[in-house]
């Protein structure tokens, strides 16, 4: 173990622990959202964030970008980047939507166990990553460096680089979007009143399904938009791309208190952190134990996560 | 006829919780339905509010029968309930679990403030304590905001489930106050209670449920006198 070298990157390692924190921020809310209505982990989540990476990556084909070696202008990079990640948001949006009509929706109506829903989810993500096996060849597909990752300025060790600022304001924008969606639209307040309350919330004049869907929307909107952000950062992907990405996102939801927001938020942006500081310190292989090792320790210890019982109450 | 109800059966599973009831409430009226713990009466209100789906039987509100209308609908039909527990939303403050009250509306913002202005001057109470979470209101506060909230939707008839349940005595006596006040603004009232003292004597005429079957009906007052009642729910016997 190396902890001097914690000390010398302490900066590069904590901004790359909150770029890394806000992708995962994104892709967690939606494991939270849906939790919150549903009282379901909806395992295919991370197939949906493997969906929005392919659906970059194949723009990215279209545009004629394989392989290109100068990087693009900046007025010309953010215009594509914007298609992309607007691409890859409706595509994860719509693939989650229809994810929950195909698997959640006819169990639901039956009054079927929370452990067939379960089921039904993992078994859409097994369809959904080998379905994607398949056709991408099982192989590893690297995305075109379309901006260049020189650094802009730096503050000791860490290097900002635009794609990180990018990545930055970007999921800051989303999740202040979130915000405003939950708390101010109609829509967003039945999210709100389904996660506490369904029956009065029906009560009310809250269309449950129409709810659930939506919830679907949001999340796998999120998770779209969060796929771009990963292949500008990591610029590679694969079918199963999504595991190892959905279990730190899940672990970020889990440690913050799942069905709760801004515990998402908190636990992402801490999970993120957490697993920057650690891979240097014991090495890069044992980021994804130490990810597992925390979950399984709030699973044991504080399954209510760090916001604990008072805002898991008050949800949403 | 605002609501007409008959021969309505309700089961769980193979139990019957309601054994075909037939009721009615005329525009402007409170109803009453008292009756005790297992009686039938939360299952009643839900069936109405389309959260149970009945056996047999009708239900027409103003002449329509309601049974294919989906339950998040029928609060546009100018129905709405103040649940049972009070169902308020714990994580919402006080003025947003009164906007949920219109939710029903695609237009929900529009005289949104005049609306909540209205249930201010009914609730002055809720007024100070608009930005404070529901969840943290007490047991009355909590009814209030219930019954406010329900009357957001601008209900014909508003369904109140023992709204006196668990309230101080000083609580009752404004809860009933209020509830009269409700119906001079011109809203029907069906309440059910087990404080049958109080709700017998606010009420234009009651029904007496038990086991599922109504047994009595008439004037509230009338029923007030009544020697069964009295001691059967009165615990003033003659």
């Amino acid at each position: 173990m190396d902890f001097s070298i914690l000390w010398t990157e302490f900066f590069g390692l904590t901004l790359d622990g909150i770029v890394v924190g806000a992708i995962y921020a994104l892709v967690s809310l939606g494991y939270t959202l849906v939790y919150g209505v549903l009282r379901l982990i909806n395992f295919a989540h991370s197939e949906i964030f493997m969906i929005g990476t392919f659906t970059s990556l194949g723009l990215s084909i279209v545009f004629g970008f394989t392989g290109l070696e100068e990087p693009l202008g900046i007025v010309l990079f953010l215009l594509v980047f914007l298609v992309m990640a607007l691409a890859s948001g409706i595509v994860s949006g719509m693939s989650a939507v229809l994810l929950e009509f195909v698997a959640y929706r006819r169990l639901r109506r039956r009054g079927a166990s929370r452990l067939s829903s379960l089921i039904s989810a993992i078994g859409a993500s097994f369809f959904l990553v080998e379905f994607y096996r398949l056709t991408t060849e099982s192989k590893d597909w690297d995305f075109p460096r379309m901006l260049s990752k020189d650094p802009i300025f730096s503050i000791s060790s860490a290097y900002f680089t635009l794609d990180k600022i990018i990545i930055l304001l970007g999921a800051f924008g989303l999740m202040f979007g979130l915000d405003r969606i939950i708390n101010k639209t109609r829509l967003g307040r039945g999210i709100r009143a389904v996660s506490q309350d369904e029956k009065t919330a029906i009560l009310m004049g809250v269309n449950v399904d129409r709810v659930i869907s939506f919830t679907f929307l949001v999340g796998g909107v999120l998770a779209g938009f969060a796929s771009t952000f990963y292949m500008l950062f990591y610029e590679s992907t694969k079918f199963n791309v999504g595991f190892l990405l959905g279990i730190s996102a899940f672990t970020a939801a889990v440690l913050g208190g799942i069905g709760n927001i801004r515990g998402a938020l908190v636990g992402s942006f801490v999970l993120g952190l957490i697993q920057q500081y650690s891979s240097v310190v014991l090495g890069y292989n044992w980021r994804d134990v130490v990810t597992f090792v925390i979950l399984v320790f709030v699973l044991l210890f504080k399954p209510t996560g760090l916001f604990g019982e008072a805002l898991q109450r008050a949800r949403v | 006829m605002l609501l007409e109800i008959n021969d309505l059966k309700v089961s769980y599973g193979k139990i019957q919780a309601i054994k075909g009831i037939s009721l009615n409430i005329k525009a402007g009226e409170i109803v009453t339905l008292v009756g005790a713990n297992g009686a039938g009466k939360t299952t009643l209100l839900k069936t109405i509010s389309g959260i149970l789906k009945p056996a047999a039987g009708v239900i027409k509100f103003d002449g329509k029968d309601i049974q294919g209308i989906a339950p998040h609908n029928r609060v546009l039909e100018g129905l709405c309930q103040a649940p049972e527990g009070r169902g308020i939303f714990p994580g919402m403050t006080v003025l947003e679990n009164l906007e949920m009250g219109k939710y029903a509306r695609k237009d929900w913002k529009s005289e949104l403030s005049e609306d909540i202005e209205r249930i201010y001057t009914l609730f002055p109470r809720l007024k100070e304590r608009q930005s404070q979470a529901g969840g943290t209101l007490s047991g009355g506060e909590q009814q209030m905001l219930s019954i406010g909230r329900a009357l957001m939707s601008r209900p014909r008839l508003l369904l109140l489930d023992e709204p006196s349940m668990g309230l101080a005595p000083m609580f009752i006596q404004q809860i009933f106050k209020i509830i009269r006040e409700i119906q001079s603004q011109g809203v029907s009232i069906l309440l059910v209670e087990q404080n049958a003292a109080q709700a017998l004597s606010c009420a234009n005429r009651a029904y007496i449920l038990e086991t599922g079957n109504i047994v009595k009906e008439g004037a509230g007052k009338d029923l007030l006198n009544d020697d069964a009642i009295k001691k059967a729910y009165l615990g003033t016997g003659a």
